[in-house]
């Protein structure tokens, strides 16, 4: 939580230490209490502390707002906020996040053999948050070394499709090598796919937002193509059918959380925390994380110092791919075992990930915050919404969209937030000393 | 600075003397090997492409040796990719030829460039003002919707043209309060407006239309019919939609009021220098403002012709404009921030487009594979074939006002 936001920060002027204020006393830290009336006098230094004092503000009062303004959509559209109110709690009861009400149901029950709604609904989530998990840490890793990747989709599909590929091919292998080779494959393949960006970024200053949004749709048509009539991973059985071959059991991830091929919370969510891990340490206590961030914080001054930026641009597309095309592998071999023609135009996970590590503030901890939100917005709003509900899916999953918008557009803004955060106080105090004292302006 | 009458005087010789020049010639020549062995002129004896092709090549050649190393080895491989292509050619058989390239091919790039060109000329206006705009796509998208919406309930074209501009602008609107006086990270910022537009088409579509794809009855943009359609240019030209002769006299316009008036040397002083700008007397916030708004107008109006234009006849489906916002901006990009170059580079994507789809007679099982061929191109021409490319100085960089 000690670093800023996304590192692309509007280009201040000079930012001088956060002094506190004369005549307010002392004030040792400022993170106790942003807009406690320490306030410096230039724009820059105000918001440089707001930046370190809104750590967990911005995020929070972000998803306050775009959940708000979501739910005004709603109410609006019809004409009703108890409606609105009503279609938020399905979403909840969706997600299975009621299942804390009662946890010490399975997903199956071994009497009767009915599904409990909760528990199925809350492992879905889950599988929903593995990927974000990763495809969320693919973009926060090039936001820290200043790079907007906004290919983790296409990464995604090249790491979907090398998962299926060699899941499929060697099915004499025993399990673990068969698992292992395969999440290597698409890892390293997610890493190529996004290293090409990297490469172009490094040496001919492509810009990588347009470079991996071309990417994407490469590997979109790729995949079409692969996996399609007469492609050359389409299903062998059954020739007319626009699908790949299911992976091979000994390339499938364990269920530990309800039934292997019913779509059960398998062990990638493990592989998922790992990542999570592996990026907290990459960045935090490595030598190539301390390059990237240096590079991310300021180019200029990191090449002064003799870090290459070059190397570092691609080094930071490459493990960012290599983040996006593992949740490829954790999907395919986890639950989805094949893919069809037609989930390419809906899966929409890369994108996902970008409001994910917006929101996250690019970091770990965030990161997984995030990522089980949209997870349970995700899984919420689309199949584990109840047909019955006031809201239909078709519609609630529309709504994802529009909050996912919200938070990426507010946690660009971080200045508006913390406005609206510190109003309350501002506003008593303004009545508290109401001649003296001047209000702060956002811009 | 050279004035026109200067340039009069002397028009060619300085240019000749350019060694660029030779280059462009060898590139120029490089397509046209592979242009003689396709109709109309159809040449099916090989020796005329390689030898169109081998002038290219040496043009370049001579080029590089000039010194002007990126443009002329981008002629030498104009060249020798004028021979493949020129082969490849001669070994297909006439009747696939016929049907892949005919004159429609030349009304269909056009169509397919319509959309980008408006939306390219609106990121040339937002990004000379010294604004990102990523956001284009999702203007697109709301002007793709909410025309279509307009067009229905308002019973004529025209309403739909209105309502679409106004939806884009008032998004456009969003982004430039972010990212203007909020200074919100551009391309961050750009990235939730696409996701907002996403989903707002999305959900109204959903609720008004209830996720049918066709609206029968919506009345169409229409087309200029001028030409019988029988003859060369009659079927190249003679039935181009209203919107795509507007999208010529925009791509004039836009040079003449960026480079011509004073207005768009304020709006370009914006861009380069906003400091500077303000210092004498020019509202940097306003010019950005109004540059950014009109950019949403004009996405707006490109993604209307995806829904109500000649070939759409009434059509929205989730997220229709399938990045042809982001293709726009490699487009503004690749065309040097320049309005004749943003439209070549929307007019090759047009072509490239339109020739995937009709590739499909040489093999339907790769016709996805095709349809890579436009993006392969515009990264291709993103990672700069053709040459560096130079954006506005304070582009994308917030100003703060003193």
């Amino acid at each position: 939580m000690t670093e800023p936001g996304p590192p692309p920060e509007p280009e201040q002027s000079p930012k001088p230490p956060p002094a506190p204020e004369p005549g307010q006393g002392p004030k040792p830290h400022p993170a106790t209490g942003p807009g406690q009336g320490t306030e410096p006098g230039t724009f820059a230094a105000r918001f440089d502390m707001k930046q370190r004092a809104g750590g967990i503000a911005v995020p929070i009062v972000t998803v306050l707002i775009a959940f708000f303004m979501g739910g005004v959509v709603v109410a609006a559209t019809q004409h009703s906020v108890h409606k609105a109110l009503l279609a938020y709690r399905d979403i909840f009861n969706g997600a299975g996040l009621n299942w804390i009400f009662h946890p010490t149901t399975t997903i199956l029950d071994p009497t009767t053999h009915l599904t409990h709604l909760p528990s199925y609904n809350l492992s879905q989530t889950l599988l929903q948050t593995t990927t974000l998990i990763l495809t969320g840490l693919a973009v926060a890793f090039a936001f820290r070394a200043g790079l907007f990747n906004i290919g983790g989709q296409g990464q995604y599909f090249v790491g979907i499709i090398v998962a299926n590929w060699v899941g499929v091919s060697f099915a004499t292998m025993s399990t673990a090598p068969h698992i292992v080779l395969a999440v290597v494959a698409a890892t390293l393949a997610g890493a190529a796919w996004a290293g090409i960006a990297g490469v172009l970024k490094a040496t001919v200053g492509a810009h990588e937002v347009i470079s991996t949004i071309m990417l994407n749709w490469i590997a979109f048509y790729v995949g079409y193509w692969i996996f399609g009539d007469g492609g050359p991973l389409q299903n062998s059985t059954e020739p007319f059918v626009p699908v790949s071959n299911d992976v091979a059991h000994s390339a499938q991830l364990p269920v530990f959380w309800g039934a292997q091929g019913f779509q059960g919370l398998d062990i990638g969510i493990f592989i998922a925390l790992g990542a999570l891990a592996t990026f907290w340490v990459l960045l935090n206590r490595t030598t190539l994380g301390y390059e990237v961030r240096a590079v991310g914080f300021n180019p200029d001054a990191a090449a002064y110092g003799g870090i290459s930026v070059k190397k570092n641009i691609i080094r930071a597309m490459a493990i960012s791919g290599a983040f996006a095309g593992l949740a490829g592998a954790v999907d395919m071999l986890g639950y989805l075992y094949h893919y069809a023609q037609g989930d390419f135009a809906f899966s929409q996970v890369g994108f996902l990930g970008i409001a994910v590590a917006l929101l996250g503030r690019n970091t770990a901890l965030g990161t997984l915050l995030s990522a089980l939100l949209f997870g349970a917005l995700l899984f919420g709003t689309t199949h584990g919404l109840n047909s019955g509900s006031v809201i239909q899916p078709t519609l609630a999953s529309n709504l994802t969209y529009i909050i996912m918008g919200l938070v990426v557009l507010f946690a660009g803004a971080n200045v508006l937030v913390l406005y609206v955060w510190n109003a309350p106080r501002r506003w008593l105090r303004r009545r508290a000393k109401a001649p003296t004292d001047t209000a702060e302006q956002p811009a | 600075m050279t004035t026109w009458a200067a340039r009069l005087e002397n028009p060619i010789s300085s240019r000749l003397r350019d060694p660029a020049a030779t280059g462009y010639a060898g590139i120029f020549l490089g397509a046209f090997a592979a242009f003689l062995a396709i109709p109309p002129i159809e040449a099916r004896a090989i020796y005329w492409s390689i030898f169109v092709g081998l002038v290219a090549a040496i043009l370049g050649v001579w080029t590089v040796s000039r010194g002007r190393r990126r443009i002329g080895w981008g002629a030498v491989a104009a060249g020798l990719l004028g021979i493949g292509l020129g082969i490849l050619a001669t070994r297909s058989s006439v009747g696939n030829l016929n049907a892949a390239f005919d004159a429609t091919l030349i009304a269909q790039s056009l169509g397919v460039a319509t959309p980008l060109v408006f939306a390219a000329m609106g990121g040339i206006f937002s990004e000379r003002s010294g604004v990102v705009n990523i956001g284009l796509e999702g203007m697109m998208l709301m002007g793709a919707f909410w025309g279509l919406y307009g067009a229905d309930k308002g019973g004529t074209w025209v309403v739909g043209l209105l309502v679409a501009a106004a939806a884009g602008g008032l998004l456009a609107l969003v982004y430039a309060f972010f990212a203007i006086h909020l200074r919100a990270d551009q391309i961050v910022g750009g990235t939730g407006v696409n996701f907002l537009a996403l989903g707002i088409t999305g959900y109204f579509f959903v609720q008004l239309y209830n996720n049918a794809p066709v609206q029968n009855g919506v009345p169409l943009i229409p087309n200029v019919n001028f030409l019988s359609g029988s003859h060369f240019f009659g079927a190249a030209i003679g039935g181009l939609s209203i919107l795509t002769w507007a999208s010529f006299a925009l791509v004039i316009l836009t040079f003449i009021v960026l480079f011509k008036t004073p207005l768009g040397l304020r709006i370009r002083a914006c861009g380069e220098h906003p400091r500077a700008a303000d210092t004498v007397g020019i509202d940097v916030y306003a010019i950005r403002y109004g540059c950014v708004v009109l950019s949403g107008i004009l996405a707006a109006l490109g993604g209307i012709y995806l829904s109500i234009g000649p070939q759409a006849n009434g059509t929205f489906i989730f997220n229709i404009t399938a990045g042809k916002g982001f293709i726009a901006l490699a487009a503004v990009i690749f065309g040097n921030w320049r309005p004749a170059g943003a439209f070549a580079a929307a007019l090759l994507f047009g072509f490239s487009s339109a020739l995937a789809l009709r590739l499909q007679v040489y093999s339907p099982q790769a016709s996805a594979l095709f349809q890579v061929l436009p993006y392969v191109l515009t990264l291709v021409a993103v990672a700069g074939v053709i040459g560096r490319t130079e954006a506005p100085a304070a582009d994308g960089k917030p100003y703060a006002k003193q």
